[in-house]
């Protein structure tokens, strides 16, 4: 008797004990495979920062960094895969492929891949943000502010995510200001501080008063800051590296996307989605306004952003024309999805040649 | 575009300021191939220099402690190295690359706090007169001591190698270490210092990077100027003041070409990116082409290892 007693209470402790840690740690495992180091204050650091949102839903996350576009990525999703994880995110483009051929190894396990656009299994999802939303606000502030109309711009690779952006900016500074030049240095590097800064210093020197970019590193804003002009963040709010300089950022924001497809996978509610957020969703958020935009700039620009989130206003309206004059979006018409994916022609009034 | 004195100036500027962590992690490492010892490890120790000149930086708040402390995590570094080829003989070639790799991972884990931090403004001198004299006042007035510093080493290195007892000494031990041996030179004492030389002056040039150019620390910040500067030393035929010519070329064409994209020059971008290498590399080995010349500054037993038989 007194034994049993023993044994039930032992064993009903157990059973409060396992509660308890499932009720801590959920039962749904999640992976990360970064391109670049969780250091490099960019794209990977902000994918990271949606991977720590997913941890403090209750999730356990693993993540991998420094992952090549090759091989290599396979056998990491492998061993992902083959470890107990159910959902596994892999977050740059060139893991297309790797991503597929091993969903399809693993039917069970789910896949979300990151500016993608093939998913050749059931199990496989793709999601992307539309940061050009966010240009097209950039573009607005630069195009009212500048002053000696020439506009600077550091460009990473000749890919269509950073041309879309550019003709975005471009197309948007236009609007307010007719008389703008967009001149755009191509830096061939995603974070190379020293290589942004040089770049920053020639356009500047060459007459920019105001500089956006598309690298990742904070090396221009504070290169604008030295030399007193304007600059804007990318990938994460860069306002306390250049307080003066930043007139606002264009901030990654994954962690709600992460979570809720986590939660989804939990739930047995996760299906195949091709997404493609952006500031109506809150993938991409406007930091906070400047001081130094004017009352006028900042409530168009406020009432662009809503405009953009509810759909009111699409960046890529017509008409617009390419730079040898031909019609690419006509009067009325907006850009769809398939175009802006491929978009590899810059606008009219953007100076030079996309590299080739 | 509108070609004025003062715009050439400025570009000079940047030129030279892009060109220092080249210089001084070049200058450092003559000194050690000079003794014969060959330290692929530039890389590694300027890395370790930026990251712990940035966190000293954070930590402290004192420039000075920054700036002797990123030089002092060379040293220590750049121990390892010594340790392993002077006293326990290993493969020069091997040891260094292992300290690069070791220097890369160290600082990402090292720097994992300090990402996303501003760095501190970094006083100049003279700034008062940058705008005293027309293209001049850029060029001369308003850098960091570091800058100052950077382009006085050459020179010294120069003079230190030519005209100093201690420098023949480093000389003599890098040409023919049973020799310099057997005139009473501690051969490992004399290349151990010559390692730590280069692991400060390296330390400084990845100090440069991430408190002075650009305040800030990311993973693998230095992004391959260890490897140029390693490269400058070589092609420039271990002469300090092809040193600075190559550091020169090497910054103004990479600034150059960015000049000429925004300026919208129809030339190739991949080419314009390549020439900076391509071009530093034609200069130097035509400016160094006198075959005499080169035997006599080549050390003779770069990178092999002294046995001491007694």
């Amino acid at each position: 008797m007194h034994k049993i007693f023993i044994r039930s209470l032992v064993s009903s402790l157990v059973f409060l004990f396992t509660l308890t840690v499932s009720a801590v740690a959920k039962d749904v495992k999640a992976a990360f495979v970064y391109i670049g180091p969780t250091g490099d204050h960019g794209w990977t650091y902000q994918h990271d920062v949606g991977r720590k949102a997913v941890e403090a839903a209750g999730y356990k996350t693993t993540y991998v960094e420094g992952v090549p576009e090759s091989a290599d990525a396979e056998r990491v999703l492998r061993q992902l895969a083959n470890s107990g994880h159910d959902i596994i995110f892999t977050t740059s483009f060139g893991y297309m492929n790797p991503t597929n051929k091993v969903a399809k190894e693993f039917p069970k396990v789910k896949f979300e891949h990151a500016t993608g656009y093939k998913r050749e299994h059931s199990n496989v999802s793709t999601y992307a943000a539309r940061f050009y939303e966010g240009r097209t606000i950039l573009g607005t502030i630069a195009g009212s502010m500048t002053k000696s109309n020439v506009i600077g711009y550091v460009a990473s690779f000749p890919i269509p995510e950073v041309i879309r952006g550019i003709n975005s900016f471009t197309l948007a500074a236009q609007k307010v200001n007719p008389n703008i030049k967009t001149k755009i240095v191509w830096a061939f590097t995603w974070y190379d501080p020293g290589k942004e800064a040089e770049a920053a210093k020639a356009l500047i020197d060459q007459g920019a008063d105001i500089i956006a970019q598309h690298t990742d590193s904070t090396a221009i804003v504070q290169i604008a800051e030295k030399a007193g002009i304007f600059a804007f963040g990318q990938a994460s709010d860069m306002d306390k590296f250049a307080p003066k300089a930043v007139l606002t950022s264009v901030e990654n924001n994954w962690g709600p996307y992460y979570v809720d497809r986590v939660k989804a996978v939990d739930n047995g509610t996760w299906n195949q989605k091709d997404t493609w957020h952006g500031i109506g969703d809150g993938m991409v958020v406007i930091s906070d306004l400047d001081s130094a935009i004017p009352a006028d700039v900042r409530a168009k620009v406020n009432q662009l952003e809503k405009d953009l989130a509810s759909g009111k206003v699409h960046s890529f309206t017509g008409p617009i024309y390419d730079q040898k004059g031909n019609l690419m979006v006509a009067e009325g018409k907006t850009a769809d999805d398939g175009m802006l994916a491929g978009m590899m022609t810059y606008v009219k009034g953007v100076e030079g040649d996309i590299p080739k | 575009m509108i070609i004025d004195i003062n715009f050439v100036g400025l570009i000079i500027t940047s030129i030279m300021a892009s060109a220092v962590p080249l210089i001084l992690a070049s200058c450092g490492e003559l000194i050690t191939e000079r003794s014969g010892v060959l330290n692929l490890g530039v890389e590694g120790m300027m890395i370790i220099g930026a990251i712990s000149g940035f966190a000293l930086m954070t930590v402290t708040g004192s420039l000075i402690i920054a700036v002797f402390g990123a030089m002092l995590a060379g040293v220590l570094i750049s121990t390892i190295f010594a340790f392993l080829t002077q006293t326990l003989i290993t493969n020069h070639v091997a040891t260094g690359l292992a300290l690069t790799i070791f220097g890369i991972g160290i600082s990402a884990m090292i720097g994992k706090n300090f990402v996303g931090i501003p760095g501190k403004e970094f006083p100049v001198l003279f700034g008062s007169l940058k705008d005293a004299i027309p293209f001049l006042s850029p060029i001369l007035f308003g850098h960091s001591i570091v800058f100052y510093f950077a382009f006085a080493l050459p020179f010294i290195t120069n003079y230190f190698l030519k005209k100093t007892k201690i420098g023949l000494i480093v000389r003599a031990v890098g040409d023919s270490p049973d020799s310099a041996s057997n005139q009473g030179i501690n051969v490992r004492l004399v290349r151990y210092l010559c390692i730590l030389y280069g692991g400060a002056m390296c330390g400084l040039g990845g100090a440069y990077l991430s408190m002075i150019y650009t305040p800030q620390w990311i993973e693998n910040m230095t992004g391959g100027r260890g490897w140029i500067a390693l490269a400058l030393v070589v092609f420039s035929t271990w002469n300090p003041i092809k040193i600075l010519i190559g550091a020169m070329i090497f910054g103004g064409l990479t600034i150059i070409q960015f000049h000429m994209q925004a300026i919208g020059v129809r030339i190739p971008v991949q080419f314009l990116t390549a020439l900076p290498y391509i071009v530093t590399i034609i200069v130097l080995v035509v400016i160094s082409r006198d075959s005499r010349k080169i035997r006599l500054s080549t050390p003779s037993s770069l990178g092999k290892s002294f046995y001491k038989d007694n």
